[in-house]
């Protein structure tokens, strides 16, 4: 298991292939799910220029560990990479990677949603959306992630 | 036994209690830490209204003592790190 907050520009596929590469899972796996978010250029009905996003040092590594690990308990996972940005970001770059193996796809697949939407509720990250060079506004609350 | 001139300030233990604020709670506040003395503060409101005695936690505040999520109610102690900040949105 692998989380790792950056605050440079990352290349999630390049993450995922290098990770990939090092783990001594050759012939075990069976399934690799992946989830990338990426900024979008507009929210809430107003076009979005740029965001900066903020964490807590510490205890995000932290709740991430323990999301992990409940999803852990939960499925038969063999490894996870977690990749998030902090830092400003523009639109269409990546924000977050979310990578899990397991031995059988439906393992990865809820394990992986698991990961995601705990990360989206539970881990101290703050977004800050510039909407243009005078106006900002701190994001609320995340979606639920569906479009209706 | 040699005379230390400082030592006399170092003889009683500080009680402090570490605060951190992030995001719009950071802003709105005007800064992102402070630390405050522990004497008498038992709980996680005790600390908010310590630090912040004439504004009333904002609605939604999220609570975290020693980065483990927790509520105003729980208890404090000398030495724990103690953060506010609004529902988070990462990811």
């Amino acid at each position: 298991m692998h989380i790792e907050i950056v605050t440079h520009d990352f290349d999630p596929w390049q993450s995922l292939q290098h990770y990939q590469n090092r783990l001594a899972l050759n012939g075990k796996f069976g399934a690799t799910n992946v989830f990338v978010g990426t900024m979008r250029d507009f929210n809430e009905g107003e076009t979005v220029q740029s965001m900066l996003l903020e964490h807590y040092s510490g205890m995000t590594e932290k709740q991430l560990g323990l999301i992990v690990a409940e999803a852990t308990t939960q499925w038969a996972v063999m490894d996870v990479l977690i990749v998030h940005k902090v830092g400003t970001v523009f639109p269409q770059q990546p924000i977050v990677l979310v990578a899990v193996w397991t031995a059988q796809r439906g393992d990865a697949f809820d394990a992986c949603r698991h990961i995601i939407e705990g990360l989206k509720s539970k881990a101290p990250f703050w977004k800050k959306e510039q909407l243009s060079a005078e106006k900002s506004r701190w994001v609320e609350k995340n979606s639920d992630g569906y479009a209706l | 036994m040699r005379y230390y001139p400082f030592f006399h300030r170092y003889r009683f233990k500080i009680m402090s209690i570490k605060i951190h604020y992030f995001a719009s709670l950071k802003e709105i506040l005007g800064h992102g830490s402070a630390e405050i003395d522990a004497t008498g503060i038992a709980t996680v409101s005790g600390v908010w209204h310590t630090a912040n005695p004439h504004r009333i936690i904002p609605p939604n505040t999220l609570v975290a003592v020693n980065m483990t999520y927790t509520d105003i109610h729980a208890h404090v102690k000398d030495g724990d790190e103690v953060a506010f900040f609004p529902p988070v949105t990462g990811g």
